[in-house]
């Protein structure tokens, strides 16, 4: 569970974050949906600690990731923007190195990373140097290496973006089954297709601020568009570009 | 601590897979140095001893109007090349490269000898070309003796003692050790010592910083349950590690590749053995967390991998320029001055090297001073990585 009151994140004069506050459920998918530039991000590294927001807490399984950022990190996986992985190790190797990172020890570790490689379908390529990985393959490494030490929470940061539709699909497939599984995901996305297919709850920002939260289906009802584009863009007003 | 050692582990491991870095790192720096240096040095001990052994050469013109002066010259080992020029000629075989020296006798050269007028030699050569400097100043001192050597057979003729035409005598005394000459071939040393260590950090304090972030696997790094300080001294550390290999390879291949190199004529110990190479490698040791944690600082935080290059390059002069100033107002060991990273390594790798003792208060000064230099560096390094500008 993820729970984000009042965030708010500065750079010098620009505001990124004004307001967001957002709840996420374990067994739940939710979307973080706005335009390039809202503050879907800055939220989300809030979220998984990178940043300290100016104002706000957020709580990670009832741990504020901004007072004990350290235990917070305990309770959640993270896919960053880009999902680099390190190219001069394996799949395998890059999974463990996470798993060493977050105090597994050893025969913990590499159990966890061959059901992982089993569960992502990655046998074929697990102990391959990732240098030359496809963007499926790649995803797949990130993944299982963002959830090597069975986070109940996973934050996920325009994870399809840039990938390819084979990629796309592989990604939907895993965070349904994550879902089944009970965890709790919260990921952003300026695609609306994706959003609309995959999420229970949506969160919609803009400007820095929240100004919609609901399943697709109430956005829907809500804004009296019969579908969710029309709805978004009613909701983020219609000035704003979609970039 | 399991931490650090996790990502010390990491990042030396997959480095290792790194052609460039184990190019630059383990290879190029350490084994290339070495060699280019002591052929170097070699080629130019050579040349130097190939040139104080060859013959004077000489062309003269009428050497048959002075056959006294041409047999005392081929006594003193004047190779002597007959040639008839007149003054136009020795002029433009002079300006045309065909000779470097001509010695002209005079038609009337003969006659005033005998006359006891002074007697008339021409000598050219072109002053502004520096390669036949020796060859001129040798023949010049030769005729300048033969000179000396007739007034004094005139003199004794006259039944005077030709001691009354020296009425000083001037000894120079040369107070320099052989070893104040090879100076410069110290100063080269350590200072290819001390860079060839710093470029073997140089791409992993690129890669594990500006690398990673350029990645895009920063930030998934900096979720992991670790203080970012631990990750960047693991960081520092696997940096260290190459630079300490790189550090010990160059100084092998230095011991090994002296052993071909007459360093003798230099005066200086061709011990360059095996305990005098673990020496200078114990004296360097202490600059190599000076030095990663530099780098690693630098290269932290710049915006890609190319600029962290750039900006480099200039760091890995930082630790060079106490040597140069060293070289240019000649300083000594003092003990201010052996508080002072890198300058005191030079100072100690010099001293080993020139077979003088090293005092032990010198030695813990340097340690002590640049390890703590280093410390200080890693805690920076440290607080600069949890700040959020790190992201980029």
């Amino acid at each position: 569970m993820i729970e984000a009151g009042n965030l708010q994140k500065s750079f010098g004069k620009v505001t990124a974050v004004r307001d967001v506050s957002l709840r996420a459920q374990d067994g739940k998918i939710t979307g973080l949906l706005g335009p390039n530039g809202a503050g879907k991000s800055t939220t989300l590294r809030i979220l998984y600690t990178v940043l300290k927001p100016d104002a706000g807490d957020a709580l990670i399984d009832g741990v504020s990731a901004i007072r004990d950022p350290l235990e917070a990190r305990r309770h959640m996986g993270v896919l960053s923007h880009g999902a680099g992985i390190y190219p001069n190790l394996t799949a395998r190797e890059n999974i463990l190195y996470f798993g060493a990172l977050h105090g597994l020890p050893p025969a913990d570790r590499a159990t966890r990373a061959a059901e992982l490689i089993g569960l992502l379908e990655m046998e074929e390529f697990a102990d391959r140097i990732a240098k030359g990985f496809s963007q499926g393959q790649r995803i797949k490494t990130a993944l299982a290496r963002a959830i090597i030490h069975r986070p109940r929470n996973v934050l996920l940061d325009e994870p399809t973006n840039g990938l390819d539709v084979m990629a796309v699909r592989t990604l939907r497939k895993l965070l349904l089954r994550l879902r089944e599984e009970g965890h709790c995901l919260l990921f952003s996305s300026h695609v609306m297709q994706e959003v609309g297919v995959l999420c229970d709850e949506v969160v919609v920002i803009a400007h820095g601020t929240v100004v919609a939260s609901g399943t697709p289906d109430d956005l829907r009802t809500r804004t009296g568009e019969s579908n969710l584009e029309d709805a978004f863009m009613h909701l983020i007003g219609t000035g704003e570009g979609l970039g | 601590m399991r931490a650090i050692l996790t990502v010390f582990i990491k990042e030396f491991r997959e480095n290792l897979r790194d052609k460039r870095t184990l190019l630059s790192a383990l290879i190029l720096g350490p084994l290339f140095g070495p060699l280019l240096f002591a052929s170097a040095l070699s080629l130019s001990i050579e040349r130097g001893a190939a040139k104080s052994d060859r013959p004077v050469a000489l062309a003269v013109s009428h050497a048959d109007r002075a056959p006294n002066l041409l047999a005392f010259l081929h006594q003193y080992g004047v190779d002597v090349q007959p040639v008839t020029f007149d003054d136009a000629g020795a002029r433009s075989s002079i300006r045309e490269h065909r000779q470097t020296v001509v010695l002209l006798i005079t038609a009337d050269f003969g006659k005033q000898l005998t006359d006891g007028e002074p007697a008339p030699l021409l000598l050219y050569a072109d002053s502004s070309d520096s390669t036949n400097a020796r060859n001129l100043s040798r023949v010049k001192v030769l005729l300048e003796q033969y000179s000396v050597l007739i007034s004094r057979l005139r003199i004794t003729a006259r039944g005077i003692d030709p001691l009354v035409l020296s009425p000083i005598v001037v000894q120079s005394v040369d107070v320099a050790t052989p070893a104040g000459r090879s100076v410069v071939f110290l100063g080269t040393l350590s200072y290819l010592i001390l860079l060839t260590m710093l470029m073997g950090g140089m791409y992993l304090a690129i890669d594990t910083t500006a690398g990673e972030r350029e990645r895009g696997s920063l930030e998934a790094l900096l979720t992991v349950p670790v203080k970012r300080e631990q990750l960047i001294y693991g960081k520092i550390m696997a940096t260290c590690a190459y630079m300490t290999l790189s550090l010990s390879l160059t100084v092998t291949a230095f011991a090994i590749a002296l052993q071909f190199v007459g360093l003798e004529q230099f005066g200086m110990t061709v011990n360059f053995g095996p305990f005098v190479a673990l020496k200078i490698i114990a004296f360097c040791w202490p600059l190599v967390p000076v030095g990663a944690a530099l780098m690693t600082i630098v290269a932290a935080f710049t915006r890609s991998y190319r600029e962290a290059q750039t900006y480099l390059g200039l760091v890995l002069l930082v630790p060079t320029l106490p040597l140069v100033f060293a070289g240019m107002l000649g300083l000594r060991p003092t003990a201010p001055l052996m508080a002072v990273p890198s300058l005191s390594q030079h100072f100690l790798i010099t001293s080993l090297l020139r077979d003088e003792p090293i005092s032990a208060v010198y030695f813990a000064l340097s340690v002590i001073a640049t390890l703590a230099v280093g410390a200080v560096l890693m805690l920076i390094a440290g607080r600069l990585y949890d700040r959020e500008a790190l992201l980029g």
